[in-house]
């Protein structure tokens, strides 16, 4: 039976994968919209319901009655009568691209980060515990099994089978919760993944609940009746402990780093939100409607010291309903697993984003550009986390042994993660508050759960001596942790959460009201407490003194090329200019920094912003903004504001229409000058030579051929000129008859490199020619005439030592993207503006007329295409981007 | 011992033909390819007459006929413009800033030679 039972687990585990492998194909594709439904959202939601909930449920029911049913109370109070709450939290989640509960409190209070490493230090410490419990379920039903079975284990005993069920977590949670860098993407893998848990955990219950109402107690009126007469009908009502368990619960659904992260960070669609409300408490009603009968089946079955928190898996397996219980098993291991899974995710983004991160800025010298890929710092500090994190949880059980001990730690691990409740909802309901208030009542609220409630739970001389139980710290009675300032004959639970709430949220709220918030918290706050009403974030950023192009290097490596260059390209567009180089308005800066808060978080993005900008600032407009009386103002303003962008970019495209239109006719005399020049000067020397030639006799026999020679060279120069000349005329003016074929992209650059190699330079190629075999419609020869230039350029204008040019092919969206990327020391500023424009050499080192990239832009809009220069790459990069047939 | 001319032109088959001609003739010439540095070149070799063409790499012959003219000790070399663009506007800006005489390429080999006499012999 044992050996049937890992087999149906491993099996079960390698299914969770594939369906997680499904999920991120499909997502990746765009396709499969059921992934972003709010069915999927709702059923992650029930990572709530862990393995503690899933057997503890029955367990507790079988000791104290219903008071498990606290437990689920309180979440379906948060969902349907603090809608509202859940909702501005989503809203501001995805307004300022939140990462974690930890970048959420830091991110209202001024981005700092120190808040943010405290929340995320109570995040670890409050969570360890309940992964270890996770670990301990799996163990404690395995062993279930052993014990029923008789078998020996030949090679799994329950502390390996921890280890082992640590060992996949940690490596599933790796490959799908580390996919992309932003923390605020979606993992579709792993939503799915739980969400199929979720399906399997309630059927589970719902199935073992049929089998014991209606073939063991035999039908829905007997089971009543056994109910009536079971211990558990005794009513006690302890109603401090309910209420206590039901803030909990309900503390603990929002503020729970895993179920923030299902809830805010892995949202698609706020309106989901909506539908969770009724389908959530559904959901948790089926879970707990056959918890009752499976407990009194259970105390009815075994004596009084068999533990109830196994009724659902030795219930079965004493009828001898074996496939009944490994559904059982299964359904508790998918319960524990995907909790695990998601608190590991929650927790290394914290640690990465809040911890490795800015440790690594600190270190990393005042230039961020400078350093290496910060992608991979990130990704690795987030895989480490998640291997830390799983560890810890490890040996934790290790460590703790489980047991008694370990089981009541669910509830004292949402009392631990409660203290962020004050911060975090006085941050989004009241303005005044700020980070020393948020500070001091975190840790307030933190050293006092810790003292009552943490440390006390291991026990006698664990931690704290049996000296400080008893007779309080330093020998002060009103200093005991279970009887603080003297008031003694509270429940545990209770007495702790109660002192620790409410000094935790006096000391908020005492110290915000002594202290000021500085200005970016001010605005923050506004954001946070407003975000319904502000749809145009406050701008904390000044007029840019960056330079793009050092926001441009920093933002590729942190959030990757493509997409940074892509963000640029926008915003420039957005501005009516061309490229990749947008001006560092205020608002650009403000949504640049979102955008990369999305992937490190919102203090660590800051930091960056301002190592490259310098300092930011909030002007007068933004502090009016966040004034209370100021609101009609306000309104006013922000539609005037509206109307002055609105006008400051039309104001701005007509700039550069005039300029363009001034640049047109100066163009025109340039260009004659510029034609004149470079007849001329050709014209010149053969004029000069051909009298030389003429008039001289004495002239010796190697001079007269050199200076033929001349000649000669210059008459070519001319020609290839007026080749020029008509061929660019000819593009310009539309005559062009282009041959569309199709035609393999590999082979056009083939013919292309072919027809370079008469070229004097000892330039070398290096080619990708798998990534090369792609089929496009185009115009062979005007598309390689293109290709021939870039590499004829490449050999005369880069300066490295050993010239090395990279052609590297990628299929996008919109067609085929071809970098020709050198190793030199790239075009300069000033100078990539004219490149593309006719007779505009970047050097005067060469020979030729400065026609050929005017030709090629020519020739790529013609093919429906595009060639631009990216900045900010090292050397210089063309980017021609071929359509894959023809409009 | 003939007089000294500097050719200051970033073309190197156009060098070729005028240092030809010239010391033919009996100049001794130099020659110098860069606008931004011609004027210390100048200065080094304190020719007879320099020729400058407009269009050079650094500064454009305009601006470096304007510098010289600025320029005690110096002012008073004779200077012959070249340019390939053959422009009206060109010629009056080339007079406004003092130079010599202005002659548009291409131009046949005895007026230059015609030129530079007469300025060092005028």
């Amino acid at each position: 039976m044992i050996n049937t039972l890992v087999v149906v687990s491993l099996a079960y585990v390698a299914a969770l994968f594939l369906i997680a492998f499904y999920a991120e194909r499909l997502a990746a594709r765009g396709k499969g919209a059921w992934l972003r439904s709010p069915l999927v959202y709702t059923l992650s939601l029930s990572i709530y319901c862990t393995g503690w909930t899933f057997y503890g449920a029955v367990g507790s029911a079988a000791r104290g009655g219903l008071e498990y049913l606290a437990i689920y109370l309180g979440p379906t109070l948060v969902l349907v009568g603090w809608w509202w709450i859940l909702r501005k939290i989503v809203r501001i989640g995805r307004a300022q691209r939140i990462t974690s509960i930890a970048d959420m409190i830091s991110s209202r209070y001024g981005k700092s980060n120190s808040i943010a490493v405290v929340v995320t230090i109570m995040a670890v410490v409050g969570v360890t515990p309940y992964i270890a419990l996770q670990l301990q379920s799996v163990s404690l039903s395995f062993n279930t099994f052993l014990q029923f079975s008789g078998e020996e284990p030949r090679y799994l005993d329950s502390q390996s089978t921890a280890f082992w069920v640590a060992v996949g977590l940690a490596i599933f949670t790796i490959i799908f919760g580390t996919r992309n860098l932003d923390a605020n993407e979606r993992h579709h893998g792993v939503v799915t993944a739980i969400a199929v848990e979720a399906v399997v955990k309630l059927a589970a219950l719902v199935t073992l609940g049929i089998y014991v109402v209606w073939v063991l107690f035999g039908g829905v009126s007997e089971t009543m009746a056994a109910i009536d007469q079971s211990a558990i009908n005794v009513w006690q009502f302890d109603g401090a402990r309910w209420t206590s368990i039901m803030f909990l619960s309900a503390a603990a659904f929002i503020a729970l780093p895993r179920m923030f992260q299902v809830m805010v960070v892995e949202n698609e669609d706020e309106s989901h939100l909506f539908t969770a409300s009724w389908a959530f408490p559904i959901y948790v009603l089926l879970v707990s409607l056959f918890v009752v009968p499976i407990a009194i089946t259970g105390l009815e079955k075994f004596p009084s010291d068999a533990n109830p928190d196994l009724f659902v898996l030795t219930v079965p397996l004493s009828e001898g309903r074996n496939g009944l219980a490994m559904f059982a098993f299964i359904g508790g291991f998918s319960a524990a697993t995907s909790m695990v899974i998601v608190a590991a995710i929650a927790l290394s983004t914290m640690l990465s984003n809040h911890v490795v991160m800015p440790i690594w800025l600190a270190f990393s010298d005042n230039r961020v550009s400078v350093a290496g890929d910060v992608r991979q710092i990130v990704l690795f500090a987030r895989r480490l986390s998640i291997g830390g994190v799983v560890t810890l949880g490890y040996f934790y059980l290790k460590i703790s042994g489980g047991g008694a001990a370990l089981a009541s730690i669910g509830l004292i691990s949402f009392a631990g993660v409660a203290q962020l409740l004050p911060a975090m909802m006085g941050g989004i309901v009241w303005r005044a508050a700020n980070r020393f208030g948020a500070l001091a009542g975190l840790l307030t609220g933190f050293t006092i759960w810790a003292y009552t409630l943490f440390l006390p739970s291991f026990g006698p001389d664990a931690i704290l001596s049996s000296s400080i139980l008893n007779e309080g710290l330093f020998g002060l009675q009103w200093l005991r942790p279970y009887a603080l300032f003297g008031i003694s004959g509270m429940d545990n639970l209770v007495h702790s959460l109660f002192w620790s709430i409410s000094l935790n949220l006096l000391v908020f709220v005492v110290v915000s009201l002594l202290t000021f918030p500085n200005p970016l918290e001010r605005l923050q706050g506004a954001q946070f407490v407003n975000v319904f009403d502000h749809t145009v974030g406050a701008s904390t950023w000044t007029k840019g003194r960056a330079e793009t192009e050092d926001l441009l290097i920093m933002c590729q490596r942190i959030i990757g090329p493509q997409e940074a260059q892509e963000l640029f390209k926008q915003e420039a567009g957005r501005q009516g200019k061309i490229g990749y180089l947008p001006d560092t308005t205020p608002e650009f800066l403000q949504t640049l920094e979102r955008e990369l808060a999305g992937s490190v978080g919102a203090a660590t993005s800051h930091a960056m912003i301002a190592q490259i900008v310098g300092r930011s600032s909030v002007s007068v407009d933004d502090l009016m903004r966040v004034a209370d009386e100021a609101a009609q103002i306000m309104e006013y303003s922000s539609q005037l504001e509206a109307k002055t962008e609105e006008q400051a970019r039309t104001a701005r495209q007509l700039t550069e229409a005039n300029l363009k239109l001034t640049a047109i006719s100066e163009q025109k005399d340039a260009f004659l000058s510029k034609v004149s020049h470079e007849l001329r000067t050709p014209m010149t020397s053969i004029r000069a030579f051909s009298e030389i030639l003429g008039e001289t006799e004495d002239l010796a026999d190697d001079q007269r051929s050199k200076y033929a020679g001349i000649i000669h060279g210059e008459t070519i120069r001319l020609t290839r000129l007026l080749d020029d000349l008509l061929d660019l005329s000819v593009l310009e003016n539309g005559e062009v008859k282009l041959s569309y074929s199709r035609c393999n992209l590999g082979a056009i650059i083939d013919q292309a490199v072919a027809a370079t190699n008469f070229v004097d330079s000892h330039l070398a190629l290096r080619r990708d020619k798998p990534s090369e075999d792609i089929w496009v419609v185009t115009d062979q020869d005007r598309l390689s005439q293109v290709i021939i230039n870039l590499i004829t350029n490449a050999a005369k204008y880069c300066d490295n030592r050993s010239p090395l040019l990279k052609i590297s092919v990628r299929r996008s969206d919109k067609g085929v993207q071809i970098d020709f990327v050198d190793n030199g020391s790239g075009v300069s500023r000033e100078n990539q503006d004219v490149i593309f424009e006719k007779f505009s050499r970047a050097t005067d080192r060469s020979s030729g007329a400065g026609l050929g990239l005017a030709i090629c832009r020519e020739i790529m809009s013609k093919l429906g295409g595009s060639i631009n220069y990216v900045p900010a790459q090292g050397g210089a990069v063309f980017r021609v981007l071929v359509p894959l047939s023809q409009n | 011992m003939g007089k000294s001319v500097l050719l200051i032109e970033d073309e190197p088959n156009i060098i070729e033909a005028i240092s030809y001609i010239l010391s033919k003739d009996g100049w001794r010439v130099a020659s110098h390819s860069n606008g931004a540095t011609a004027l210390d070149e100048i200065s080094r070799r304190a020719p007879d007459v320099v020729i400058l063409d407009v269009m050079l790499p650094g500064k454009t012959g305009f601006e470096v006929l304007r510098d010289l003219r600025n320029e005690d000790g110096l002012a008073h070399i004779p200077v012959l413009m070249l340019t390939a663009r053959g422009q009206t506007k060109d010629r009056e800006l080339a007079e406004k800033v003092g130079a010599t005489h202005f002659m548009t390429k291409p131009f046949s080999n005895s007026e230059v030679l015609d030129k530079v006499r007469a300025m060092v012999g005028g």
